[in-house]
């Protein structure tokens, strides 16, 4: 893998800081990568990946930056991409935002990263918490107490430092369930997902032991438990710091935790559910004179939750104006940016059904631009609750000074991609 | 205060301010002026006039302008050789600071100048740096050693540096150990034959245990490292697959994908009966599901892999179609490779999805994605015969929409499916037809006049619409010429009352008017036949068609295995093989799958010659076979051993004919595996390498099971000695003699032929004892015409049976006429021909008698001497 690495600013096709990791290659090769990229706009067309001659392009958009990685080998495509997703993530925790202004304004700071989080093409440490640790936006004075390399950088638990104190302990899970739907013009449901994932906010001195019980089929299966609802997680991504071979071998769940906010894992599950906002729409369109919406929504799932800032967007003709609407709760909107009337409704109480009317005018002469379908989608989140059962039974946490320490748990399902198809 | 204000100093006369700034006393404004510096080479002015007064700032101690000196010293440290070495005191005093990050800072930095001059001072530090007690120091240190490698490898080679490197793969420290893995990857890439990783079990084991504790990206160099491995067994290839399978559940997408390509290649050593083997293919499909939910880019990357997969193993995939189901924002490439995937994927078992989904998918407005929705719908029909009606009616329906590319595609593919499936759907011409106006792109104008020339008979006006397009025949592109051209004739041969005129004017048009020698030659290649022999004519023109195949854009399946050996990277993703896009890597080993546990389980090892070598495990090789061999040399007690027969090895190849590679060598049959065994010798003064073998079509069908195992170049004057197992499921060809065999052997010098025989004996399988009931009666209905006989001279018929029996060839019963001894003997031939024998024995002067069924060919047994 040699690869530069190349923040660039679209507007002014300049670029705004890189790096040089193998000195074998010309800097110069990156100025054709805008025009590439410029040619491929024009012709509607996009790839994450583009080639001039023997250089390889690989790169990320974020906000209005490109991040350009340049190679020449075979290099580890999925590797590199991550990587610079991680860039992205190291940076925007350094200067909060990653954009042209925060790069100028710490380039020496960047450098200084872009040194530190890679060596001649191998990603080296990423971890933003220990990069924050020596890599200050403080010029430091040698003498009087310059940084040294943290031993967290090359110790096995290379995510958390060693001293850390609180008065307090604490730790607060977030379950999220996020729900994928994708309903054809008929009504079948095509695909349905659960995309879950468990969140940490770790308020622990030293170094703590945590153990994790979930609910977990394929445990109780093991451990011959099998009276209470379990749920099958079909797939599961854990953070670098939980022990994957001892998942592997008995399904523990056991880590030693970073410091503060952290994403501890993920898990995806396939069974079908009813889907918790069913939507069924009428969008009749009579050309040159108007389009007629009916929608009808309704929740499906038990009445003592409550689905929060539900917001149905509907798709509209880009040229439609005019817009009338009536509703049995909740209010609408058209957002003519987007094409799309949109519904909110406050709250939404389980096993309830709403309705909604719009009406818009067309123009009479009918634009010769050919709109795609797009499919209404659906936006919300009910707290308490989620969908897949899925239960932390306890989370356990030893620490040799042997303090005590509270774990809170909080549920929550929302929506991910949540779309129906229209005719 | 931010940084940014140092990007806004342009006045004239700047680097000379800058100058006497950077010389100034006061450190606070040295260290601006040097911040000045760095922003005016950010945006690309030239500040290398600076050099002498920057390197000045060298030795400070400030730390962060240290960095930027640093910094500074990479940038234009090529353009100012001489100069650079004025850095070159405070780099090695610097490798000494009781500081660690100013020890590995100065190494990192040293690496980076490539300045030819300068690397040799670096020697000394990098070799304190290997050893240095603090990890980070010596994670630095581990690169730095792929960075001079880099620019001077001899240096590298001759300092000994490559063996510390080796040694820090046995570190304390996984980081150091990842960074020395990843370096040494890194060098041995350059130098492909060089054995540079030398992996073993032992160090394996290492890599395993530094896996669990290093940071994400070394677990992705320590996992594609491991890729280059091929396990010696496949006990040993389940093993690591154990170890390496918790990575799945790693959250960074690139360790999943370099653990899916370790365990796709390992499993390939895995026989395909073994549980384990389906847990793991299991355990495959949810992680790569998961890709699908990450970002973009890395969805791209994961579903190009995906392809590759689907390709080699489709049973892992194959009941998850509907997540490569196409979401409106998805990005238009992500849309399409998932398109690909789910024709793959395609099945009697879900075609009716698949096909509601695509009919979708043709009313979008990307056109892109719509040509490829409806080519999908095509492919379909052609992939699962089950649907193709269904296809068809689909596709009509999208006629009906006028759509211009919707109509045109369709009409495309349309042209396959009649192709695939003759005289089944020509009903729906009429509805094409209706549609010829509205066709402007070559390709549907092409395969719509294909459609009117081949059911010519059924369309009645198929002349006039013809003659339609015949107006505009100058205008039209080559492949609508040519088509029309064909297209015609073959009207001409179906009809000729009416449409005499018509081919006139088009070979006309195409002989005389045209410029393209494509067309004039096509075109008088008809008018010939058809002036001389219309009857002829009309057997070249209106032959029968062969069908087309269902899969016709399937990866070659060696560059598919290459290709699995480089999951997650470029070669991946462009579906090419790295020597196609990077420079310099001509030469370069070409990765491939190790040999599958059950033998033939794979005919496509070894076809070809990009086959270079994979390791044939060894658990094949004998160990079973060896102790039995024992047992019976016990028991036996004569002087030759009681396994089979094995001829003395012979020279094959001399070296002169073969420009140095001389090869000698016999054949075996050890544990019921048949062997090559070969002598290769390198007679000339350069190194050999890259041997691949492969054998013509023979008699017995033998192939190569697995590529020939010569791991090491082949220095000048070597020997290597080889077995080969060899399979009897290759093709089959009637040689003579009949136990003739040629091959050809190849190596980075040239293709070499030679051919050799091997004993019969060879072929005789173990379960050949027949049935004392089935043996008489088999006797007695061989005719006479099968039936030979020899003699054989100084036979010692004390062992006889036994020695016979170790060559497979079985006593069924033994009598005596007329003071002869009798032998009745069995042997079954690899390709299921049985041999029955008689052996009479009158005082040591046996006559053999030999008779056969089914076969005419007689065998030469040579088991006596």
């Amino acid at each position: 893998m040699n690869f530069i690495h190349v923040l660039q600013c679209p507007l002014c096709r300049v670029v705004l800081i890189s790096r040089n990791y193998m000195g074998n290659m010309d800097m110069n090769e990156v100025d054709h990568f805008m025009p590439i990229m410029m040619r491929m706009e024009e012709d509607a067309d996009s790839s994450p990946l583009v080639t001039h001659g023997s250089a390889h392009f690989l790169w990320i958009k974020h906000r209005n930056l490109y991040l350009v990685a340049m190679t020449k080998k075979n290099a580890n495509a999925a590797l590199v991409y991550s990587f610079l997703y991680k860039m992205v993530e190291v940076f925007k925790e350094y200067f909060k935002e990653l954009e042209e202004e925060s790069i100028r304004d710490n380039f020496v700071t960047v450098y200084e990263l872009m040194d530190e989080v890679m060596d001649f093409g191998f990603p080296q440490t990423t971890d933003s918490k220990i990069l924050q640790e020596y890599i200050t936006q403080q010029g430091h004075k040698l003498d009087v107490g310059a940084p040294r390399p943290p031993a967290t950088v090359t110790n096995a638990v290379s995510w958390r430092s060693e001293g850390i104190k609180y008065r307090k302990n604490e730790v607060f899970m977030d379950v999220i369930e996020s729900v994928n739907l994708l309903v054809s013009a008929t009504g079948s449901v095509l695909r349905s997902e659960i995309v879950g994932s468990i969140k940490l906010k770790v308020v622990l001195s030293g170094m703590p032991e945590l153990r994790l019980g979930l609910n977990d089929k394929v445990l109780f299966e093991i451990t011959g438990r099998e009276k209470s609802k379990t749920v099958e997680l079909e797939d599961v991504k854990f953070h670098q710091c939980v022990r994957l071979s001892r998942f592997e071998n008995d399904r523990t769940i056991s880590f030693i935790p970073p410091d503060g906010e952290s994403e501890l894992m993920s898990y995806r599950l396939n069974t079908t559910v009813k889907p918790l906002i069913w939507i069924e729409s009428v969008i009749e369109k009579f050309s040159h004179s108007r389009v007629e919406i009916k929608v009808k929504a309704r929740s499906q799932f038990k009445s003592r939750s409550t689905a929060n800032n539900v917001a149905i967007m509907v798709p509209v003709p880009s040229d439609a104006d005019s817009p009338k609407f009536k509703t049995s709760t909740g209010s609408c909107k058209y957002l003519p940016e987007k094409s799309v009337v949109q519904w909110n409704i406050k709250s939404f109480p389980g096993g309830k059904e709403y309705m909604m009317r719009a009406h818009f005018g067309l123009p009479s002469v009918e634009s010769t631009e050919l709109e795609g379908r797009r499919p209404i989608t659906v936006n919300f989140e009910i707290p308490y609750f989620t969908v897949s059962g899925i239960q932390v039974r306890y989370l356990k946490i030893i620490e040799k000074s042997g303090y005590e320490a509270l774990p809170w748990v909080r549920y929550i399902t929302q929506s991910g991609d949540y779309q129906l198809r229209t005719n | 205060m931010t940084d940014s204000k140092y990007f806004t100093t342009t006045k004239k006369g700047e680097i000379f301010e800058l100058k006497a700034e950077l010389n100034s006393d006061k450190k606070e404004k040295k260290k601006e002026a040097v911040k000045k510096v760095i922003a005016s080479m950010t945006v690309g002015k030239d500040v290398s006039a600076l050099f002498p007064d920057v390197v000045n700032c060298m030795q400070t101690d400030n730390l962060e302008l240290k960095k930027l000196v640093y910094l500074y010293l990479m940038n234009y440290a090529k353009s100012q050789p001489d100069m650079a070495i004025m850095a070159v005191n405070t780099f090695v005093k610097d490798c000494e600071d009781p500081n660690p990050l100013i020890r590995a800072l100065a190494v990192r930095t040293m690496g980076c100048i490539r300045v030819d001059k300068i690397t040799e001072y670096l020697c000394e530090p990098l070799r304190k740096c290997l050893k240095d007690e603090d990890p980070y120091v010596r994670k630095t240190a581990a690169v730095c050693v792929a960075k001079l490698h880099d620019i001077n490898a001899q240096l590298v080679e001759d300092q000994g540096f490559l063996d510390t490197l080796k040694d820090l793969i046995s570190d304390s420290n996984p980081m150091v150990v990842a960074n020395a893995v990843a370096a040494l990857s890194e060098i041995a890439e350059s130098h492909p034959n060089s054995n540079l990783l030398d992996l073993n079990p032992q160090s394996i084991n290492k890599l395993l245990t530094a896996l669990n504790e290093c940071t994400e990206w070394g677990q992705i160099f320590i996992l594609d490292c491991l890729a280059n491995y091929t396990p010696r067994d496949d006990r040993e290839s389940q093993s690591i697959c154990e170890r390496v399978t918790p990575r799945l559940s790693h959250a960074n997408s690139a360790v999943v994908l370099s653990a899916v390509k370790v365990l796709m290649k390992f499993m390939e050593m895995l026989p395909k009966d073994l549980d384990y083997y389906g847990t793991l293919l299991k355990k495959l499909a949810p992680p790569l599901v998961t890709l699908l939910s990450a970002e973009p880019e890395l969805q791209y990357v994961a579903l190009r892999n995906i392809n590759l997969i689907v390709q080699k193993r489709p049973e892992i995939l194959k009941h998850e179609m509907k997540v490569f189901f196409v979401k409106y924002n998805d990005p238009i490439y992500v849309k399409l490779e998932k398109l690909d995937i789910m024709i793959r994927l395609a099945s009697q078992a879900n075609i009716a999805q698949v096909l509601a989904e695509l009919k979708e998918y043709a009313t979008e407005v990307d056109v892109d994605f719509v040509r490829k929705a409806v080519r999908a719908i095509g492919r379909c029909a052609i992939k699962v015969e089950q649907s193709a009606e269904r296809c068809v009616s689909t596709l009509l329906d999208l006629i009906q929409t006028k759509v211009n590319y919707v109509v045109q595609e369709a009409i495309v593919v349309i042209k396959d499916i009649f192709r695939k499936y003759p005289n089944k759907y020509e009903s729906v011409i009429a509805t094409l037809c209706e549609n010829l106006d509205s066709l402007d792109e070559p390709e549907a104008r092409a395969a719509m006049i294909w459609i009117v020339g081949e059911y010519a008979e059924r369309i009645d006006n198929a002349d006039e619409l013809l003659e339609s397009f015949l107006e505009g025949f100058h205008d039209e592109s080559t492949q609508v010429q040519l088509q029309l051209l064909t297209a015609i004739v073959k009207l001409f041969l179906k009809k000729p009352t009416e449409t005499q005129e018509l081919v006139q004017q088009v070979l006309s048009l195409a002989t005389q008017d045209s410029d393209n020698p494509d067309l004039r030659d096509r075109g008088y290649i008809y008018w010939r036949l058809l002036s001389t022999d219309p009857v002829a004519a009309k057997e070249v023109v209106l032959a029968e068609k062969p069908l087309i195949s269902e899969e016709t854009d399937l990866i070659e399946p060696t560059l598919l295995e290459e290709l699995i050996c480089h999951i997650g990277t470029l070669a991946s993703v462009y579906h090419k093989p790295p020597s196609a896009f990077v420079e310099g890597s001509r030469g370069v080993m070409h990765k491939r799958l190790p040999l599958g546990g059950d033998i033939g389980g794979s005919p496509a090892m070894g076809a070809g010659f990009g086959a270079a070598p994979a390791v044939m495990p060894a658990s094949l090789n004998a160990p079973v076979g060896g102790g039995l061999g024992d047992l019976f040399d016990l028991g036996g007690g004569v002087g030759m051993p009681m396994g089979a027969y094995i001829p003395p090895k012979t020279v094959w190849l001399p070296a002169m004919k073969a420009k140095g590679l001389e090869i000698s060598g016999t054949f075996a049959r050890r544990a019921g595996v048949i062997q090559m065994e070969l002598v290769l010798t390198n007679k000339a003064m350069s190194v050999m390498t890259d041997f691949a073998i492969q054998f013509n079509r023979n008699s017995f069908g033998l192939a190569p099971a697995g590529p020939l195992q010569v791991l090491t170049p082949l220095g000048p004057n070597q020997t290597i000695e080889v077995s080969l197992p060899l399979s009897t499921v290759g093709p089959v060809m009637k040689m003579d003699p009949l136990n003739n065999l040629q091959v050809a052997v190849k190596n980075n010098i040239d293709v070499f032929y030679f051919s050799c025989q091997y004993p019969i004996s060879m072929l005789f399988v173990e379960d050949g004892k027949m049935e004392r009931q089935v043996f008489l009666a088999t006797w007695k209905d061989i005719p006479n015409d099968n039936e030979s006989q020899f003699q054989i001279q100084d036979c010692h018929l004390n062992s006889a049976s036994n020695k016979l029996q170790g060559s497979n060839i079985f006593t069924i019963a033994k009598r005596t006429v007329e003071g002869q001894d009798m032998l009745y003997m069995s042997i079954k031939l690899s390709n299921g021909i049985w041999v029955l024998a008689e052996l009479k024995v009158q005082a040591g002067n046996p006559n053999y008698t030999v008779m056969l069924n089914k076969s005419k060919y007689i065998s030469s047994l040579r088991f006596f001497q």
